[in-house]
């Protein structure tokens, strides 16, 4: 098996991943694991109980100087003044100006807003990486006091499910879980290097921690003591797509544009005086009336969705799938779907060369363990 | 390493060949094929009754990560097909050379068997694939 072969970028966790029998894959130029012996029996954990992931390989980046927020709000569609609380999280796209996606992140504000020394914390994906750093230092250039500081030396670890935050506190000095207890959910807090924040990819509860690399290896032995269960990418992938969250790459890219990737939310329209990367094409975008728009797709029979397979509404094609899969938790098959906006009516999939019907719905499908369509 | 049990014959599409006598074979998938697939969540198997040669497509393995067809690796008639698979796709994954079963062939032409790897063989050829 290839996996034995590669020679990618290791995380600080790579021995761990070893010695709890993680099946170690190529991914984005790193060495991850895929899972520990069962996908499923791992997205089960996070649905019902807690489940840890190793994100290191994610980049964060620190954006810090007097410009810092100016900075950020000309950088991203969606805009960090919002951002009213020390510690609060916002999700952005980052466009070109055609209003293509750069690039999907988060953004936390590190200080209290408007003061001096101001600072915000990024977190960009890793296949995009190199792109990213280039795009956002050569934005840069039209404000005067703006530093990018990537951190590579922090680990993140996810930590998700209903008992995520009960067993991660377990583990936890008694100042850090008051810090973690007084969290609202899309808010992080600095500990000591650490950072705790109520974040994740999942539709769970839980937490996202950054961590000095050289504490992780003991943090993540001291979770899966605690019970935690270690899980894989691909139960990652399998639970953002039943919470409705796009992958960057699969759901969207620099050609497609927020508004037709369900990301219509993330942009900031206002105040109307802000300009902002892409906006002059969204705006255009908006004017002209969405061209395409992104359906969530239920198969109640048996079958696999898959990203590429096509979709066919009234007979007609309409679009394509752009991520698939099985979802334990439904045991049913769903997909997130991009087709013309214009169309309604019967839908049906080309599965293999056979037409499949299926239920159209929202693109989000469960929440907190639960499923959320009709 | 996975389990490569020396009692069973192979074919180098990663399926199991039981001979059960009387000219009736059990088939499956190896434990190499499943740890490939991963979680395997649907099997299409085909109707009992049903007709089959060399290297057609007798059904369907839908695991999380891909949809992988399942070729016939003899001739013959489909006598039997493991029903449990529909409710409990997972026994793929957990026993493959047992409760993982998919079909029972009775075969049309017994010399096929000649082409067929012993174990021996089979595991030469994940070697050579890894």
């Amino acid at each position: 098996m290839k996996e034995l072969q590669i020679m990618g970028q290791k995380t600080a966790l790579h021995e761990k991943h070893q010695q709890m029998n993680g099946k170690l894959v190529d991914f984005g130029g790193w060495e991850m694991p895929i899972n520990y012996g069962s996908q499923v029996d791992e997205h089960h954990k996070v649905r019902t109980d807690a489940g840890m992931f190793d994100v290191s390989h994610m980049t964060v980046v620190d954006v810090t100087g007097a410009d810092a927020k100016e900075y950020l709000r000309y950088l991203l569609a969606n805009d960090v003044a919002r951002l009213q609380q020390q510690g609060k999280a916002l999700y952005s796209g980052m466009l070109n100006e055609t209003g293509g996606v750069v690039d999907d992140l988060i953004v936390y504000l590190m200080t209290e807003p408007d003061v001096a020394g101001e600072w915000f914390r990024v977190v960009v994906n890793c296949a995009t990486r190199e792109k990213d750093l280039r795009w956002m230092a050569d934005h840069t250039a039209k404000f005067d006091d703006v530093a990018l500081t990537e951190r590579p030396e922090l680990s993140i670890v996810a930590i998700q499910g209903p008992n995520a935050l009960a067993k991660a506190e377990s583990v936890l000095t008694e100042s850090r879980v008051k810090l973690i207890e007084s969290l609202k959910p899309f808010q992080g807090v600095e500990s000591e290097g650490w950072f705790f924040a109520r974040t994740g990819y999942t539709g769970e509860d839980g937490l996202e921690v950054m961590v000095p690399e050289e504490y992780v290896a003991d943090f993540w032995q001291a979770l899966s003591d605690a019970g935690v269960t270690p899980c894989g990418l691909g139960a990652r992938d399998t639970l953002r797509l039943e919470a409705g969250m796009n992958l960057y790459g699969s759901d969207m890219d620099e050609k497609i544009s927020p508004l037709a990737a369900n990301m219509g939310w993330t942009i900031a329209w206002e105040p109307a005086e802000r300009n902002f990367v892409g906006r002059k094409a969204l705006e255009e975008q908006r004017h002209a009336g969405a061209q395409q728009k992104m359906i969530g797709l239920v198969l109640e029979t048996r079958g696999v969705l898959r990203s590429h397979q096509k979709v066919i509404i009234n007979g007609e094609e309409a679009g394509e799938i752009t991520s698939g899969t099985f979802s334990p938790t439904l045991g049913c098959s769903i997909a997130m779907a991009r087709v013309s906006a214009d169309v309604a009516g019967t839908c049906h999939v080309d599965i293999r060369g056979k037409l499949i019907e299926v239920k159209v719905v929202k693109p989000s499908f469960v929440r907190n363990g639960e499923k959320v369509f009709s | 390493m996975s389990d490569i049990p020396s009692d069973l014959k192979y074919v180098a599409s990663h399926e199991w060949i039981r001979d059960e006598g009387d000219g009736v074979v059990t088939i499956g998938v190896t434990d190499h094929a499943q740890d490939l697939l991963g979680d395997v969540v649907f099997v299409e198997l085909p109707d009992v009754g049903a007709d089959f040669a060399v290297g057609d497509d007798i059904g369907v393995v839908e695991s999380v990560k891909a949809a992988s067809d399942i070729y016939a690796p003899l001739s013959g008639e489909i006598v039997a097909v493991n029903e449990e698979l529909d409710d409990s796709p997972e026994l793929v994954n957990s026993d493959p050379y047992g409760d993982g079963w998919f079909i029972k062939l009775r075969l049309s032409d017994e010399s096929e068997t000649t082409d067929l790897l012993d174990a021996d063989g089979y595991a030469e050829l994940c070697e050579a694939e890894s």
